[in-house]
């Protein structure tokens, strides 16, 4: 947990630090900018992996941030920031959404399951087990959203072949390029006819 | 980003009698997001469109009504749409990811801004967010901008594959502006070419938002199809797309609808090589003679000349695929 009360300092810095494709120039203008308006953070009661989590939120907080420095739920990554590599993945409502486009207060009344919400206590989620089995990962950056993506998947119906499923994941980058070995758990998920689920 | 105030009203109704100067919607807010966080907009404060109760996909008197707050999951994903008007599913299931289409909605998918790196990075100049500064596309990194529409002020294109198919089928979009009710406009005039007033990118009025979208049947739509051509494979914007539609009877072609995708300052309708093909066999060479075509017109700024001959190519493929 950073702070539950960041400085606008504070936020513009971690954000400069994270945008990987900003220029020094853009940086610079960033911080010129004076604010527009100020909303005060304000208390919000956020459903988590059925758990009501009180939370800080200014309006332009994302889901990522207010999950990652507010709670302790760090399995959801930041990768880009930009909708690009799906490291944020989580579900909303039973469908897969990007936490980094999501504006946290927009998720009051919603249901929010994270990568720690699939295990039945000690007992892992099939899809996190098959990638254990698969090596579905490197250097494990990606597998929580990879992992998130899969079992939205499955549930989708996307996994006659292959190809298929590739393209379904295609919004999950890797970087290490596990991706035959990521196929290969959800393979094992789905069984060979490719539908179950 | 910015600090903004967000507003959650009920209903059109209350959304627009909220609205005031330096607001923007925010619908799924895949592409505002990005925006704001790279400071290329900073809106004061933001209207939720959530609770507008635009989240329908319909058939009336046979038409297709897209609520604009439909998702393109959604709307990818409808029997009807399917059946009926495959482009527009195809359009969006070749659109984005699949978390990013559960977010984005038919209304923002019109809406999106150019992916111009110039304009997205805040250190360039650039005549579309600041009107004046100039165009570095001209004379830099142009591989990836239009062939069509452009002008010496901005060769931006529009980067979204939906329209490009709803371009082709002809759609009209129903808009509510505060104040002054609805009208109903056709796609074709709804986009605004750069010109020297590159900022100016739609015919929408101050706070007025997109209701609705209206696509009418027929058998071009009915055998339609989108083909994209990327980088990779997936999860990439189009360096040249083609939505086509084409109706055939007793081995005559009676109708034929061609739009393309990344290449214009807007989608781009081909009407020369649609004339060019009705009252025609649907054989080979004449789709040959009329793709040939396609590129007329164009005009390269550079790195981007390799779009030209990919414009003519794409539509025969999509030609001979929509015929076999
Ligand atoms: C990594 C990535 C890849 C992508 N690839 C593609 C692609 O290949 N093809 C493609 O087509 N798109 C692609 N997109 C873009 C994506 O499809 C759009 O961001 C999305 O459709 C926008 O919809 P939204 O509802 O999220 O819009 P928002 O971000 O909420 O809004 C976009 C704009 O529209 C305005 N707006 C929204 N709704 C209305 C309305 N009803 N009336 C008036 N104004 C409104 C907003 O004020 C804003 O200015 C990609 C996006 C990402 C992040
Ligand atoms: S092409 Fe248009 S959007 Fe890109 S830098 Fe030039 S003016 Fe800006
Ligand atoms: S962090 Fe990359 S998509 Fe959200
Ligand atoms: S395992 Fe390293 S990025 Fe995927």
């Amino acid at each position: 947990m950073e702070t539950s009360n960041p400085t606008r300092r504070a936020v513009l810095g971690t954000a400069a630090a994270l945008t990987a494709f900003s220029t020094a120039a853009s940086r610079a203008a960033r911080s010129e900018q004076p604010p527009a308006s100020v909303s005060p953070p304000s208390q919000a009661l956020i459903r988590v992996n059925g758990k009501q989590l009180t939370l800080e939120l200014e309006p332009r907080t994302t889901l990522l941030d207010a999950l990652r420095e507010q709670t302790d739920l760090h399995g959801t990554k930041k990768g880009c920031d930009q909708g690009a590599c799906g490291a944020c993945t989580v579900h909303i409502d039973g469908k897969r959404v990007l936490s980094c486009l999501t504006l946290a207060v927009r998720c009051v009344g919603k249901e929010i399951t994270t990568i720690e919400g699939l295990a039945d206590g000690d007992t892992l989620h099939p899809m996190q087990a098959a990638f254990l089995a698969h090596d579905g990962m490197q250097c494990g950056y990606c597998t929580p959203g990879q992992i998130m993506s899969a079992v939205a998947l499955v549930k989708e119906g996307h996994t006659q072949s292959d190809a298929e499923i590739a393209e379904w994941m295609s919004g999950n980058i890797c970087r290490c390029g596990a991706y035959p070995n990521i196929v290969a758990a959800i393979r094992e998920v789905v069984g060979p006819d490719g539908k179950r689920g | 980003m910015q600090s903004f105030e967000l507003i959650r009203p009920r209903g059109i109704d209350g959304i627009l009698s909220d609205w005031h100067p330096g607001d923007a919607f925010i619908a799924g807010g895949t592409d505002l997001l990005q925006l704001m966080k790279n400071d290329v907009v900073a809106p004061e404060r933001l209207t939720d469109l959530d609770n507008s109760d635009l989240h329908a996909i319909s058939l009336v008197d046979g038409s297709l009504h897209l609520g604009a707050l439909a998702t393109m999951a959604e709307v990818a994903a409808h029997v009807d749409v399917k059946r009926e008007w495959p482009v527009i599913s195809q359009a969006l299931l070749l659109s984005a990811s699949p978390q990013v289409r559960n977010m984005g909605t038919v209304g923002g998918n019109l809406l999106q801004r150019t992916r111009c790196g110039y304009f997205r990075d805040v250190g360039f100049d650039c005549n579309k967010r600041r009107p004046g500064s100039g165009c570095p596309a001209l004379r830099g990194d142009n591989r990836e901008l239009a062939i069509f529409g452009g002008s010496s002020h901005c060769i931006a294109t529009h980067p979204s594959d939906l329209p490009v198919a709803l371009m082709a089928l002809d759609a009209q979009l129903d808009l509510a502006a505060p104040g002054s009710g609805t009208r109903r406009l056709p796609l074709a005039q709804f986009y605004r070419l750069p010109g020297d007033t590159p900022h100016i990118e739609t015919a929408l009025r101050p706070g007025e938002m997109i209701t609705n979208v209206v696509v009418p049947p027929g058998p071009h739509a009915r055998n339609s199809l989108y083909v994209k051509v990327r980088d990779r494979t997936s999860f990439a914007f189009a360096l040249v797309s083609a939505a086509v539609g084409l109706a055939v009877s007793d081995g005559v072609i009676r109708d034929a609808r061609i739009a393309l995708g990344g290449v214009g300052a807007m989608p781009w309708r081909l009407p020369h090589v649609e004339a060019a093909l009705r009252g025609q066999r649907a054989d080979t060479s004449v789709f040959e003679t009329a793709a040939a075509r396609a590129g007329d017109g164009a005009i390269s700024a550079g790195l981007n000349k390799f779009k030209i001959e990919l414009t003519r190519r794409t539509v025969l493929r999509a030609l001979r695929t929509v015929a076999a």
